[in-house]
């Protein structure tokens, strides 16, 4: 299949970095009126945004599905908060340690799945999270702490704390940014700021001649291969890179929450991330994060409704009518938000497999239509990969 | 030796039942050429048409009880039970077995529906919405039974004149001190049983020639006037019964729950990749050689050398098994080709 590719200019590049920007760092104000507007969700459409910004370079550039991702998120989770114990409480040398370590890992690990592609490669990434999840859970208790999960306690050496004198005296330390504790609204900040990063940088691999030729391999590897291209080094690349995107945000949840759980491996967690980068739009910068945001929204609004909220919502109505109601709905609230989510997975993949994003452009298109239903010629629909 | 064998006879056992799984994905796959994430679901439906079954089968009254005489107690006695004291108990008694009875027409209907409903609109997309798409599925399947039958697993009795362990060492002349349980036993012969039935009726029916030619070659079949679509359909069914069937008599050994579809998913299509793609002989060899291994691995003096072997050597052997031979065990040449 062969589509245009219109590369935007480099100043509809800085417009929508801009855009973006203002977009996040203004949550806390334009989410008001959704009731999102707390600093614990916020964080979490920031940290999922990473990971899904991350995914979406390997799988939306190259089109390889990885089924274990959630395996670079706790690696990175745990180098996270190792550090936090051993060194210090300061979150720049855990950030660092857990993009570095997600990076290694994804290099083992990618050099091995990607010998292989298409179905193979999914379920090779599959088997290599399955793995680490069950050794964390058993072997690796020394490192992991298996169920109970990865936790700071008062014994900890910290030593670049020591050596510096920073004391907390009875209690647990929190993590801190040289001074500025990262819990509530400084947290949310601080991973707004590393969302905005993260998202500059996807913009520009999109853009670069690295991006090309992963689009390049989406599109049809075999010919790559015959006009001498060695895809491998650049496939490998992609999966480190996203790796450690991965390792990024499971660095940043052990900031907000020093906790790191074997169950963030666990597959059906890889699975939460292909369906927000799908739900949002594979391929497109945007749709990830707004993917992410979305389903921890809806994770967070319909868990939260119970039976008593559904009688309430359903007052008016007859005596029969509301008990039928009530039970038809809390199906799909409250602990049942899962099936929702399953639901909503489906839905996306049968009739919207380019995700919202598809969606806005199919709508932009309508309305182009009207106004330029006398031009002769169609403009070339934009390719996936804009914006 | 004894305990060699008897890790043997477990890992057969367990082996069976992803044997089973991969053979009806492999079914699915080379018909098809689908990618279903939803058998899993298909064999946890199974264990819950059991588990409905002797729901139904249990309804109870109360009943007054005889063995107390101060004072007047009542106890529960499922209803068949109290009506037909002895036919009732029969089938109280074995409720899993009938159960088999009660999933194969339920199984068929739902592989049918589910092949005309879903698969059928997903034959020329991409691999990944394949996979997606059931993925969802699966997840919508096993959300709506953990809602009616809750998070928790659900124990289910074996008949009781197997509820006890068969003295298999005097039968091989290996002493008294090697029992097993006779449902494993059943369960493992009923595996065999099942795969080869699968087995004849591909080789020696004229549907099974039919469809061996269509997943060989599918336009030709078409063109000579054979509807391949509606038998590649049938297959579909039939594979959701293998599926539903391992699921029923699995309850017995593994209290079902919600999630155990997932759980044998992952190592299934595990199984499928190291016997190769496509290849039903290999679904069966990988399904009972990983079994064993795992069995294997999980013995004391094997953890006791390699810590922690038990919980990834399935996945280590495939990993190993694609890079080695990358067509898995039987894999034959073209299908499923990068």
């Amino acid at each position: 299949m062969i589509t245009a590719h219109r590369q935007p200019s480099a100043t509809a590049d800085w417009i929508l970095v801009v855009l973006f920007s203002a977009a996040v760092l203004t949550m806390p104000w334009w989410l008001a009126p959704f009731g999102a507007n707390y600093p614990d969700l916020m964080q979490k459409f920031a940290i999922y945004g990473v990971f899904a910004i991350g995914f979406n370079i390997l799988f939306g550039l190259t089109g390889y599905l990885s089924f274990g991702h959630a395996a670079f998120l706790g690696a990175g989770s745990y180098a996270a908060v190792w550090c936090f114990k051993l060194l210090s409480m300061n979150i720049l040398p855990a950030i660092v340690a857990s993009v570095c370590v997600a990076g290694v890992f994804a290099f083992l690990i990618g050099f091995i799945s990607l010998r292989r592609s298409g179905i193979y490669f999914s379920i090779l990434t599959l088997a290599f999270a399955q793995m680490s999840y069950n050794l964390a859970y058993s072997v690796l208790t020394p490192i992991t702490n298996g169920e109970t999960g990865l936790q700071l306690s008062l014994s900890d050496p910290r030593v670049v704390d020591a050596a510096l004198g920073i004391s907390t005296g009875r209690s647990l330390p929190s993590t801190t940014l040289f001074g500025i504790k990262m819990s509530g609204m400084p947290g949310f900040w601080f991973c707004a700021v590393v969302l905005i990063i993260a998202f500059f940088i996807a913009l520009r691999i999109t853009r670069s001649p690295f991006g090309m030729m992963l689009r390049a391999i989406k599109s049809n590897q075999t010919r790559m291969k015959y006009t001498g291209f060695n895809t491998r080094p650049y496939l490998i690349w992609a999966f480190v890179i996203s790796g450690m995107y991965a390792g990024l945000a499971g660095g940043l949840l052990s900031v907000t929450d020093p906790l790191a759980g074997a169950e963030r491996m666990q597959w059906t967690a890889s699975g939460e991330v292909v369906l927000m980068t799908i739900l949002g739009g594979a391929g497109t910068l945007i749709g990830p994060v707004l993917g992410a945001s979305l389903i921890k929204y809806f994770e967070n609004i319909f868990s939260a409704i119970n039976t008593r909220d559904l009688n309430q919502m359903f007052d008016g109505l007859p005596e029969g009518l509301q008990d039928f109601a009530v039970s038809t709905v809390g199906l799909f609230v409250g602990d049942g938000w899962h099936l929702t989510l399953g639901l909503m997975f489906m839905i996306v993949v049968i009739f919207l497999p380019g995700g919202i994003m598809e969606g806005v452009r199919r709508i932009a298109r309508l309305f182009k239509r009207d106004k330029t239903a006398s031009a002769p010629v169609q403009a070339p629909a934009p390719s996936a990969g804009q914006g | 030796m004894d305990a060699i064998f008897l890790q043997v006879l477990n890992g057969l056992d367990k082996g069976g039942a992803y044997a089973l799984i991969a053979l009806g994905l492999t079914l699915v796959f080379g018909t098809l050429g689908v990618v279903n994430f939803a058998h899993g679901a298909l064999f946890m439906l199974g264990a819950f048409c059991a588990v409905t079954l002797q729901k139904v089968l249990t309804i109870s009254t109360k009943v007054k009880d005889e063995s107390i005489t101060f004072f007047e107690a009542f106890k529960e006695v499922p209803i068949l039970e109290a009506k037909f004291p002895v036919v009732g108990g029969f089938i109280v008694d074995w409720s899993v077995p009938f159960a088999i009875l009660a999933a194969i027409p339920i199984m068929l209907v739902v592989g049918l529906v589910m092949e005309r409903g879903l698969i059928r609109h997903f034959y020329k997309r991409p691999h990944a919405d394949q996979i997606l798409v059931t993925f969802g599925l699966a997840i919508v399947v096993q959300e709506i039974i953990r809602h009616y039958f809750g998070a928790n697993p659900i124990p289910q009795s074996a008949p009781d004149a197997f509820s006890g362990s068969a003295n298999i060492g005097a039968l091989f002349g290996l002493g008294e001190s090697v029992v097993y349980p006779w449902w494993r036993l059943i369960y493992l012969a009923f595996a065999g049983l099942i795969i080869a039935g699968v087995f004849a009726f591909l080789q020696f029916t004229t549907f099974g020639m039919v469809v061996r030619a269509g997943m060989q070659d599918r336009e030709m079949v078409g063109l000579l006037g054979i509807n391949i679509q509606r038998r590649f359909t049938i297959v579909f069914g039939l594979a959701a019964v293998v599926a539903g069937l391992a699921g029923v008599m699995y309850t017995p050994i593994l209290p079902p729950d919600y999630h155990m579809g997932m759980d044998f998913l992952v190592l299934s299509f595990v199984v499928v990749v190291v016997g190769g793609m496509g290849s039903l002989g290999g679904a069966v060899l990988a399904g009972f050689l990983l079994g064993i291994l795992q069995s294997f691995a999980s013995m004391t003096e094997v953890k006791s050398v390699i810590p922690g072997i038990d919980q990834i050597i399935i996945y280590l052997v495939a990993v190993v098994v694609l890079l080695v031979r990358p067509r898995g065990l039987l894999g034959r040449k073209g299908v499923m080709e990068d």
